[in-house]
């Protein structure tokens, strides 16, 4: 507790490296996804192969992505964001597209029978609607990105995992423990701050 | 870089088999250990709604814990080495072993468990042979959920001496040694698929005939 009053300044710079590496990754991934559920949602073929894809690139090991992607693009921020894009694919391809699915044949039956185009439906109705779904896979995949940060830290990507490893190297526990218990505060109070956003979502559906 | 680390291996193939072995080794344990408390833990709350609320939001909120923060906490504990990594690890496997428990029950419908009263099974009856049969593919789908995570999750065990195959990745990393970090990262990345592969095919066959989707 000591160690973390003397030094609040430098688990206050590796909690904000920690929430932008995973913002940056998360947005791409977020844009990505989208794309490629939209086309999957309409493309049973497309959605099959992509979902295999998204997920065959979910089971390689944290560490063993990060490692395998050494020699294609080194160390550093580069390599843990791909890994991390990778990684939230199979989530967020998979809620888009189940949740434009989702919506009512006959709610789009309505929309095109009032004029709108395919892109105005998708933008004015499939979206909104999907809304909650899509909102519950960025929360797994929120999730899943901060907790492979911890890892990237050990391709020199920064963030909190940073304390950890300094802390086993240096046999700092006070080092450990802060890197640790914040990393786990940041997931957990993510966690629970998109469900609360996702269930105003569904509540204002209802 | 393949060819170098193919002789690597050749030429440390005991080293090799042993890092294998153990990663296998933390890796069922600590799985087995987690079915062993998660299942009975699972059976036992998902009859009482509030129990079961309580265990679902406990294991929810473990499943967000990052890994490698997890396996660092144990370490000022209890220290480093193959043990701390097993707690770490069955720690890791509990939640979705416990959620998928609790979910398979609930999820058994109440029509058929009315039925099976109605012919006079005793509540131990109903839960043996009707509630567990019939959960039994969900319950399977945690177990595969958590043995994908526990192997992966033993790279990480290297971090705090658990040995495994992450050994290979964590010094090639270190000395920059690209051939070294493969003969770690391709055989645990080939271990992962065929976990998730082996846990499919048993999760499919042990589906009860008439519940398999045609």
């Amino acid at each position: 507790m000591s160690w973390f009053l003397r030094n609040w300044d430098q688990v206050a710079i590796a909690l904000w490296e920690h929430v932008t590496i995973s913002l940056t990754a998360l947005s791409i991934a977020f844009v990505l996804s989208l794309a490629i559920g939209i086309v999957a949602a309409r493309n049973e073929r497309f959605y099959a192969a992509a979902l295999a894809v998204a997920g065959f690139l979910y089971t390689i090991p944290t560490l063993a992505f990060l490692a395998l992607l050494i020699p294609v693009v080194g160390l550093g921020r580069t390599n843990a964001i791909i890994a991390m894009v990778a990684f939230s694919l199979l989530i967020l391809i998979r809620n888009v597209a189940i949740g434009i699915r989702n919506v009512p044949a006959e709610v789009v039956d309505a929309a095109r029978g009032m004029g709108m185009s395919a892109a105005q439906i998708l933008a004015r109705v499939e979206l909104p609607l999907a809304l909650p779904i899509i909102v519950a896979g960025l929360r797994v995949a929120a999730v899943t990105v901060i907790s492979v940060t911890v890892v990237a830290a050990y391709v020199n990507a920064g963030g909190l995992g940073t304390l950890i490893f300094n802390g086993i190297a240096g046999d700092h526990p006070p080092k450990i423990w802060a890197g640790a218990l914040a990393a786990c505060a940041l997931a957990v109070s993510v966690d629970l701050a998109l469900s609360a956003v996702e269930r105003s979502l569904r509540r204002a559906r209802a | 870089m393949l060819a170098e680390a193919w002789h690597y291996l050749t030429t440390h193939l005991a080293q090799f088999a042993t890092a294998f072995g153990v990663h296998v080794a933390i890796s069922a344990s600590a799985l087995a250990l987690a079915a062993l408390i998660a299942i009975p833990a699972g059976i036992a709350v998902a009859r009482r709604a509030g129990a079961a609320l309580a265990a679902i939001n406990a294991a929810n909120i473990g499943r967000t814990l990052p890994s490698l923060a997890v396996l660092a906490l144990v370490m000022p504990i209890l220290g480093t080495g193959f043990t701390p990594a097993l707690v770490a690890l069955t720690l890791l496997a509990l939640p979705p072993i416990l959620t998928n428990t609790i979910a398979g029950i609930i999820g058994v419908e109440r029509d058929i468990v009315d039925a099976a009263r109605g012919m006079g099974m005793t509540p131990r009856e109903i839960r043996d042979r009707v509630e567990l049969p019939i959960a039994t593919p969900v319950i399977f789908a945690g177990l595969r959920t958590a043995a994908v995570q526990v192997v992966s999750g033993a790279v990480l065990a290297a971090f705090i001496g658990g040995g495994g195959l992450g050994d290979f990745i964590t010094a090639g990393i270190a000395m920059m040694a690209v051939p070294l970090l493969l003969v770690g990262a391709i055989p645990v990345t080939l271990l992962s698929l065929a976990t998730d592969f082996l846990f499919g095919m048993l999760e499919r066959r042990l589906t009860p005939r008439g519940m398999r989707a045609k």
